[in-house]
């Protein structure tokens, strides 16, 4: 099926957002104004962004520490975002998080995560009450390549095949983990062939390309629906900035870095294609870009203004009780 | 003598125990980098480079570089071990425990006493703890009174670069297993610190400063802590011991309780979360021990029971300060 106008605007004004946002982030972060780790999601942008698209209110998303990508796609309020990375207490944890810890289970978003590999299993879980509770919900989750070997994520397939759960395990290759590269550390070197070890089906795309990252999607979704449970999407892109704020990238070799941003871009082959073939106008576009340019830049001054969070709070939400 | 980071301690200890038995090996995510990259090798040296240079001198076959598999690679430094190597392996953060603790608390912990004796588990398995540098609730534990609480593993928390070097030095050459808590924010302090190698035993406390009125015991980065909130009560004729122990397990009981016989007041600085901590380890011991000594309530100044938050200004707030230390002093002393 064709994808829709709307729908379209739709995953371009995701995708711009992230972009915007994360560029922000790295320009504020060496103001040196935000604290701690931060990773970056920009060049991944097509991910997040036509998968989340096409979930509901009741579908779950478990993410990584490379998470605001995801956090947006998902639906979760971008100036209590940027307050949160800010570390203010108006964000969105509060300021307890931070960027690394970005959650609103109102959207289905059950957290970015400091730990990788923690994510497939709370995944699992949300599937689970999903299943349980008849809801028709599924859940994502964001997989680096890295988080892809570690015990977690393949016991979670498992559980996931022999529980017939409604989980997408996406595997968002960008071709590191830190320094170390995917083709080395990813042993066999054939994700999907991994999943088909545990049954469960998988397919890989180039994800620069939205639209062939929004059809893998499209037919995931459709099988998880009906029931067949959990299915795997190998997605293979590049990260612009370095793995966190502060590293070089000097592990990488310069002409695989040279021209990324002229040729592994998303949202310029977004637009090419659509303006080219027709199906949207530059205008329009256009008026996202500027839209989200006015949002981005309102977050960053009211995140700034924000007030720290009250001392009191230091010791508050450990327990709902105690 | 040459001045030197706590970093650069940490590295020449490692270097020079790897030239000096070849079957030293270390293991751990990007403690080299750019593994199988087309870039730059030996690019990170691990997240904070203490391993910087290792991998140049010795290869790839004695610095591996691993996958994110912490099960498997501090597994995998346990069965080395028991046969035959000498692995330094690296567990990024300690708050990852909570991914290999299986292997730390159940295999290498456990090796020696269950097969009776006939094992030999000798690997380091170094780590970063601590809050401070804005990386909240799942990079910043101090885990130690955690796994000192386990039986049959050796734990180790330097406080400053000639303690980083020569109690390395000790852990990789001792044939038990050694759990090594680096703290987040020290590794650019700086002090004299040998050329040579050297080795500090385990179990034996530093006294960091001596005084009649109070002991104060601080492990790691809290030592730097108690020693400054002790100078500043000096100037109020309040003189204060400083008592370093190095290891928590072995814990040098005898120097706490000889200390609190003569100065009759106990504090204890701990970062680590307060319930089942170290400090109150120390106090039971003192109470024990000491009681009659004892001129004032123990005092214990540690966080509250909370994980840590993300925020500056919480996190601050959070960890415990100088200024804490010193109210602590002014009340054992009765003058609050
Ligand atoms: C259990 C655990 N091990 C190691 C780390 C340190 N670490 C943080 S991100 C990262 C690399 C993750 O790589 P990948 O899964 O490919 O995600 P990417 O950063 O590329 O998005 C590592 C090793 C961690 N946070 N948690
Ligand atoms: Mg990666």
């Amino acid at each position: 099926m064709k994808i829709d106008k709307p729908e379209l605007l739709e995953g371009y004004r995701i995708m711009r957002t992230i972009r915007d946002f994360e560029e922000r982030v790295h320009k504020e972060f060496m103001t040196g104004q935000i604290p701690g780790f931060v990773h970056l999601y920009a060049g991944e942008e097509a991910s997040a962004s036509a998968i989340c698209q096409q979930l509901g209110d009741q579908d779950t998303v478990s993410s990584t520490h490379r998470g605001h990508g995801h956090a947006i796609a998902k639906g979760c309020d971008v100036k209590g975002m940027m307050k949160e990375i800010f570390g203010r207490g108006e964000g969105l944890c509060g300021g307890k998080g931070g960027s690394m810890h970005i959650a609103d289970l109102d959207v289905g978003m059950l957290g970015a995560n400091g730990i990788v590999g923690a994510g497939s299993p709370i995944a699992c879980g949300a599937a689970l009450s999903a299943k349980t509770l008849k809801t028709g919900g599924l859940s994502v989750t964001f997989i680096g390549d890295g988080a892809f070997n570690q015990g977690t994520t393949s016991e979670s397939m498992n559980l996931a095949r022999v529980y017939d759960l409604p989980v997408l395990f996406v595997l968002e290759d960008n071709g590191y983990a830190e320094s170390t590269s995917s083709s080395w550390s990813i042993g066999g070197h054939n994700p999907v062939r991994r999943a088909e070890g545990f049954g469960i089906e998988g397919t890989r795309v180039d994800g620069h390309d939205y639209f062939a990252v929004y059809r893998a999607a499209e037919e995931a979704i459709k099988a998880i629906r009906s029931g067949t449970g959990p299915r795997f999407i190998h997605i293979e892109f590049t990260r612009y900035y370095g793995h966190f704020e502060g590293d070089a990238s000097s592990y990488k070799p310069l002409d695989e870095v040279k021209d990324e941003r002229r040729y592994l871009d998303a949202l310029k082959f977004f637009r090419a294609r659509t303006t080219g073939g027709k199906m949207l106008k530059t205008e329009d576009l256009d008026a996202i870009d500027k839209e989200v340019e006015a949002l981005i830049d309102a977050s960053v001054v009211e995140a700034r203004a924000a007030p720290v969070p009250d001392l009191s709070t230091l010791t508050t939400d450990v327990y709902l009780s105690y | 003598m040459p001045v030197k980071s706590f970093r650069e301690a940490l590295n020449e200890a490692m270097r020079d125990e790897m030239r000096r038995d070849p079957t030293v090996i270390m293991l751990g995510e990007d403690i080299a980098g750019g593994m199988g990259a087309g870039g730059e090798q030996d690019a990170w040296g691990g997240v904070l480079g203490a391993t910087k240079g290792l991998m140049p001198e010795f290869g790839r076959e004695r610095v591996l570089d691993t996958p994110i598999t912490e099960s498997a690679f501090i597994g995998a430094a346990a069965g080395a071990a028991l046969t035959g190597l000498r692995p330094v392996a690296q567990m990024m953060f300690v708050d990852f425990f909570g991914v290999c603790g299986d292997q730390i608390m159940n295999q290498m912990a456990k090796f020696r006493y269950m097969f009776g004796g006939k094992a030999k588990t000798p690997c380091v398995v170094r780590t970063l703890y601590g809050a401070g540098i804005g990386a909240a609730s799942q990079h910043s534990q101090c885990l130690y009174p955690m796994i000192t609480h386990i039986p049959g593993l050796k734990v180790v928390i330097p406080s400053s670069p000639y303690e980083a070097k020569g109690l390395m030095t000790q852990a990789i050459r001792d044939d038990d297993p050694v759990i090594f808590f680096e703290h987040n924010t020290m590794f650019d302090d700086k002090e004299e610190v040998p050329d040579e190698p050297y080795t500090i035993p385990f179990g034996v406390a530093r006294t960091v400063r001596e005084g009649k009125d109070v002991t104060i015991v601080a492990f790691g980065m809290m030592v730097g802590h108690a020693k400054t909130a002790a100078d500043q009560m000096a100037k109020d004729g309040i003189e204060c011991t400083v008592l370093d122990p190095r290891t928590t397990s072995p814990l040098d009981e005898d120097a706490i309780i000889a200390s609190v016989k003569k100065t009759g007041r106990l504090i204890v600085v701990d970062e680590a979360s307060p319930r089942c901590g170290m400090a109150s380890d120390i106090s039971a011991i003192v109470a024990e021990h000491a009681f009659e000594a004892l001129k004032a309530p123990i005092k214990r100044v540690m966080p509250p029971h909370s994980p840590v938050p993300f925020a500056s200004n919480l996190e601050k707030a959070y960890i415990p300060s100088v200024d804490g230390i010193k109210a602590a002093i002014s009340a054992v002393m009765g003058q609050s």
